[in-house]
């Protein structure tokens, strides 16, 4: 569990990135943040794993405030997906990439060998088993960034912007992974402005704006809300922009699945 | 300054090169960065302190006292050599050196390998921030174990960095040939360098500095501190 309590974070720049920002992530929980660039997002989910301290306030994970721990240590439950894997990438084969966390932890030979073909598997990499990441595409090396970390099987992954430079069947391929993943009880905590994506999946949105959070709730319920979008300076799905046009014909107006307006429309157009 | 430096073994001297140059951090504005240079510098100069203490001592060329001052003179000649390089790089953009090695007629693949080195290396410690992050964020440990396994474990940092530098360098190197860098030898330069009274004076003032340096040192006999000061130090 992540306890996020009234948290101030200034840069050395001088830039105020968080401004008293208060959230709690249960265990199991599926969180999208969002806003757009600028916003604090990428801010906020350092302070997770440690990797930022705050200047005021404290960051809890599972009852230890983050300042007293290293990253290192907190990296075993927290596990952080870079958005570039070509900033953590340097092995020599994609099973050494993969071994590294492991290593770091001290796992043994015999468990290391067998989280490695477990997380090859789990990503469908077994085939670049041997092959130097340098030599996989961008897809890939994103796969095996995202297998890195999961080998170690940490309780919270954090994904930060997972989706940017990737094709649409990469998305599909990657959001029914993130969605397994949670269903497999781990705590995921996706930072995107993707608001597409997060359309898809509908978890809990936490939108930030300016370094505060505006808005914290079911996905449904924030993304039609236009006063809250235009505020965050996020733009709606494209099938809630279709709806709100809509509403002089009786047609609801928070809807975000294209599945679900389909059968508003098919219904509507029955003469219903 | 760095000539005159190198001129002088006495205390005084030195003492006096390095204060003749702090009204230059200040009017320069820089002295922020220029205390941290030399914050880094203080190391390097305690370790020469320290091996021509030691070393002197054993081969006894010099008494006690005086070695105390040797000691610290050599110091205080690589802090003010520190202090020169210090100012001269805070002060001058990349940008103007690049440009006053090209008027002064150097191949311009050259002076840009130059100028987009130094530029480049704000870039270069950003992304290392962010590798660093990115490794300990794997569980590597950057600040715990002995020497050797602490260098051990900066090779994860190392690597990517240097992948990324390569991978940026052929971009740039496409980015700029696609804006036909290098299609003529003739390049035209939105500011130029001019030579202005001031520079002329600057240089004439150098020289004459550098002279007067010489001199003091070949024909002026300077006290040492401890001839100066009998018991200073003990």
């Amino acid at each position: 569990m992540i306890e996020v309590k009234d948290v101030r974070f200034t840069y050395p720049t001088g830039v105020e990135a968080l401004k008293g920002v208060s959230l709690t992530i249960g265990d199991g929980e599926f969180v999208a943040i969002m806003g757009q660039n600028g916003a604090g997002k990428t801010t906020l989910v350092k302070h997770f794993n440690g990797l930022l301290k705050p200047a005021k306030g404290v960051v809890l994970v599972d009852g230890v405030s983050t300042k007293d721990v290293s990253v290192a240590k907190l990296a075993r439950t927290v596990g952080f997906v870079f958005q570039n894997p070509d900033h953590q990438l340097f092995s020599e084969t994609v099973e050494e990439e993969i071994a590294f966390g492991l290593r770091n932890f001290g796992f043994d030979a015999a468990t290391i060998e067998k989280r490695v073909t477990w997380a090859l598997n789990l990503l469908d990499l077994e085939e670049y088993r041997k092959t130097s990441p340098f030599m996989l595409s961008g897809g890939e090396r994103k796969r095996v960034a995202l297998a890195s970390v999961l080998a170690w099987d940490p309780k919270i992954v954090i994904l930060d912007e997972p989706t940017i430079g990737q094709d649409h069947r990469q998305k599909e391929n990657l959001r029914q992974f993130i969605v397994h993943l949670n269903s497999q009880g781990k705590t995921v905590v996706v930072v995107t402005h993707d608001v597409e994506f997060v359309a898809e999946c509908s978890p809990r949105v936490v939108l930030m704006t300016g370094g505060e959070i505006v808005a914290d709730g079911e996905a449904k319920k924030i993304l039609t809300d236009t006063a809250l979008t235009l505020r965050a300076s996020i733009v709606p799905p494209q099938v809630t922009r279709i709806f709100l046009g809509l509403k002089d014909f009786g047609l609801p107006s928070d809807v975000i699945d294209v599945s679900e307006a389909k059968r508003l429309l098919v219904d509507y157009l029955r003469g219903g | 300054m760095f000539v005159v430096a190198v001129l002088f073994n006495e205390f005084i001297p030195l003492a006096v090169l390095f204060l003749l140059q702090l009204p230059f951090v200040f009017v320069a504005g820089v002295k922020r960065e220029f205390l941290r240079s030399l914050r880094g510098a203080a190391f390097f100069a305690t370790i020469i302190f320290v091996f021509n203490f030691v070393f002197g001592y054993f081969y006894q060329t010099y008494g006690g006292e005086s070695l105390l001052e040797y000691s610290l003179t050599m110091s205080l000649r690589f802090l003010v050599l520190v202090e020169s390089f210090s100012i001269f790089f805070l002060t001058t953009s990349p940008d103007h050196l690049g440009l006053a090695l090209e008027q002064s007629r150097v191949p311009y693949e050259f002076t840009f390998a130059f100028t987009t080195a130094v530029r480049f290396v704000p870039v270069l410690a950003e992304e290392a921030q962010t590798i660093m992050d990115a490794q300990k964020a794997r569980g590597l440990e950057l600040e715990r174990g002995n020497f050797l396994k602490r260098v051990r474990n900066y090779i994860p940092i190392l690597i990517p960095l240097i992948v990324s530098a390569i991978r940026r360098s052929l971009e740039l190197a496409e980015t700029m040939e696609s804006r036909a860098w290098g299609a003529s030898p003739k390049r035209t330069n939105l500011y130029v360098l001019k030579m202005k009274l001031g520079d002329l004076v600057l240089v004439a003032l150098t020289v004459a500095f550098l002279a007067l340096g010489v001199y003091v040192r070949y024909f002026v006999s300077i006290p040492s501190l401890t001839q100066l000061i009998p018991g200073f130090f003990f």
